[in-house]
């Protein structure tokens, strides 16, 4: 018998006579105390992703090129990898064109294989969108896609994230309810609360232990 | 470092007492556990004020994982179903020896030379480091705490924080030795040390191990929880990657982690989440960029359907591993957990231990507890920890001949003398006229009680009984009432 038939073997046997514990899941426990107005959620998510060292910028749909180039040079960040191809990226793109001696672009269009050194050693920054954030935890949902892939949230020193204000949700039970995550998950789905810890050093905090070592998020307000 | 070189462990001497009382004479140990404990035991704490929501979500997280082992046969072949759709192999080993043995195929499939290592209990079940070292293949750990104490040729001394047996200074004379940079003793400098020194083997990596926190039936998406970014790191940038866990470890629905995420971080560390939670559900699709190309789960039993086969035991398999029993217990907290010498210490390493390597190899686990209750009184699924150790206990002396055959190694503390002075014991306190004669006896004969009784007399002063019994002052008490 192999392993496998072995193993549930043993567990069917010891299972013989029960019946399954019944599913009474109370999901009033995971978000009544975790709803929020809509005044309360930027406030909420502001004072968990502060508290661990995110830094946040409110801004607009309008502005917020402006604002990124600025962080960009008060942080003197020589380059940015963005995705080109899609809308933010295009926007990142056709400010850059208007202004000139901003620092250079960097596009994640091939697979990491033909360029896993520069990513490591020569990309100090990334700019990626979200699929929205969580207050009650103070998380961004970010979904890695073809464009956006998983290594460029990761990697990069520093990372600026976009979060449209309006796809603040209160809890992670109303996300996972609301986009149908049960239906399908993609390859890697992320929640990350704020740049990279580690407190394994006598328990002191430390920050930029693998991950990212600054998380900048850019909130657009007038949606 | 060299890359494969063989990195042995500090082999783990004596038996259990003579440990932990060597530990409890390590001032500098005693000092950095108890400071750590007492932290995370506040932290804890801050992060449940409300009783009500404490309680409730702690008996939901109960009902999720009674429910989920309920069905665990059913919910392991779902899981296997739909990872296998999704494209991630996932491979069955009933014993340490044959979960090494399918890493080790994976490894030689792909002629992989260095291994970079997420956090993983599982992998310490299978001291996947050493047996990797000695086919040639490096293993470096890249949890910052699991990779100091693998610099320093040590097992982790906590679950979820492995150097908190270490401070600050003997950290930064490790660094100065192993690594040969500067001394320092400043926290920042010497994470970014080891930033450095790992992202490197990141980059190298050939193949990426990491453990499970939950893996999700119903999607198949195994979900890991970290603050460093090393977990996302060993998932995403090797081209493989391996993850091993307990056959424990599903959960049936996707909703089911959102308790048991909120238990898991705010128990462990008293965070309301960790830095990242990562959902993985599969290997690089054709049109993707990067993440590994290659998906495995290994699902280990390591005795564990020994404990799943009592349905009192079975309860020990609701563990989420969040080390807030070890946090909060009184001898953990005085021993550290190497006197444990095992790879669970504390009061969850107490019940699942004999489970795994057998009751008769850690005879002194189930009795090194006062049985205060903390744990229990902690435990965000609810495990009844005390009662379980009592239960060992009992296991511990069955009779040889007893017809029960609960556990591995069970009545190995078992004595013909013990069992006869119980016995006794419990016939003369059921036998009221045995009673009165031994009260006569004891009393009378007082003086003639040993002063040295064992193991009792080296931290008590030897119990003497009394002149009168109460008894006999209560009988002429009434006797005297009844003359009024």
């Amino acid at each position: 018998m192999s392993a496998k038939q072995n193993i549930l073997a043993k567990l069917r046997n010891s299972l013989t006579g029960t019946t399954p514990v019944p599913d009474n899941f109370d999901e009033a426990l995971v978000t009544v105390p975790y709803t929020y107005t809509p005044e309360q959620r930027i406030p909420q998510l502001r004072k968990l992703m502060e508290a661990v060292h995110t830094e946040i910028h409110l801004t607009s749909e309008q502005s917020w090129p402006e604002l990124l180039a600025q962080l960009l040079r008060d942080r003197q960040l020589p380059s940015l990898l963005i995705a080109p191809t899609t809308p933010h990226g295009k926007r990142v793109t056709q400010h850059w064109a208007n202004n000139p001696d901003l620092p250079t672009l960097k596009a994640y269009d091939r697979p990491v294989e033909e360029w896993k050194a520069e990513l490591f050693n020569d990309t100090p920054a990334s700019l990626t969108t979200t699929l929205g954030a969580i207050a009650a935890t103070g998380s961004l949902i970010i979904w890695p896609t073809r464009e956006e892939p998983r290594l460029m949230s990761l990697v990069p020193p520093v990372h600026f994230a976009l979060l449209k204000a309006s796809e603040i949700r209160d809890n992670f039970y109303q996300v996972q309810q609301e986009y149908e995550w049960a239906q399908g998950m993609p390859t890697n789905a992320l929640l990350v609360s704020g740049p990279s810890k580690t407190a394994d050093i006598e328990q002191v905090l430390a920050y930029g232990a693998h991950g990212p070592k600054d998380l900048v998020v850019l909130i657009l307000e007038d949606q | 470092m060299s890359t494969s070189t063989l990195i042995p462990t500090v082999a783990v001497e004596e038996d259990f007492r003579t440990r932990a009382h060597e530990a409890l004479g390590d001032k500098q140990l005693r000092n950095n556990f108890r400071s750590a404990m007492d932290s995370l035991m506040a932290k804890r704490a801050a992060s449940f004020s409300d009783a009500f929501e404490r309680e409730h979500l702690r008996a939901l997280g109960n009902a999720i994982r009674a429910r989920a082992l309920s069905k665990l046969p059913d919910l392991l072949e779902q899981l296997e179903q739909i990872l296998t759709r999704n494209g991630v192999t996932v491979h069955w080993a009933e014993t340490v020896d044959e979960a090494n043995g399918i890493v080790l195929s994976i490894i030689r499939a792909h002629e992989a030379r260095q291994v970079i290592k997420g956090k993983s209990m599982v992998s310490e079940e299978m001291e996947m480091n050493h047996v990797l070292a000695e086919q040639g293949v490096e293993c470096l750990e890249s949890d910052m705490g699991e990779f100091i104490v693998q610099l320093d040729h040590e097992k982790p001394s906590h679950i979820i924080m492995p150097a908190i047996h270490k401070n600050a200074g003997q950290v930064a004379s490790l660094f100065h030795d192993k690594l040969g940079v500067e001394y320092t003793k400043d926290v920042d400098q010497l994470i970014q040390i080891g930033r450095k020194v790992l992202r490197q083997k990141f980059f190298e990596a050939d193949i990426g191990v990491s453990g499970v926190n939950f893996a999700v039936a119903e999607t198949g998406t195994l979900l890991l929880v970290e603050n460093e970014g090393n977990g996302r790191m060993s998932t995403t940038v090797p081209p493989v990657h391996i993850a091993v866990t307990g056959i424990e470890k599903v959960v049936e629905n996707l909703r089911d982690v959102v308790p048991l995420l909120s238990l898991l971080t705010r128990s462990a560390l008293g965070q309301p989440i960790t830095t990242y939670v990562n959902m993985i559900s599969g290997p690089r699709k054709a049109h993707e960029l990067d993440g590994p190309q290659e998906v495995h789960l290994v699902l280990l039993d390591n005795g564990r359907s020994q404990a799943f086969a009592d349905s009192e035991l079975r309860q020990t398999l609701n563990c989420i591993r969040c080390g807030a029993c070890m946090n909060h217990c009184p001898v953990y907290t005085r021993i550290g957990g190497h006197a444990y010498g095992e790879v669970y210490p504390g009061p969850i390493g107490k019940i699942i231990t004999p489970h795994m390597v057998g009751l008769a190899k850690v005879p002194d686990h189930p009795s090194a507890s006062s049985l205060c209750g903390a744990c229990g009184e902690v435990c965000p699924v609810k495990i009844p920890i005390p009662a379980l150790l009592r239960r060992l206990r009992e296991e511990n002396v069955k009779a040889p001949d007893s017809p029960h055959q609960v556990m591995r190694g069970q009545g190995s503390k078992y004595s013909r003398k013990e069992r006869f002075i119980w016995n006794a014991w419990a016939k003369l306190n059921s036998s009221p006229t045995l009673y009165r004669l031994f009260g006569f006896f004891a009393t009378r004969l007082r003086a003639l009680t040993p002063n040295n009784i064992g193991p009792w007399t080296q931290n008590h002063s030897a119990p003497k009984p009394a002149a009168r019994s109460l008894h006999d002052m209560a009988r002429e008490h009434l006797a005297k009432q009844g003359d009024r």
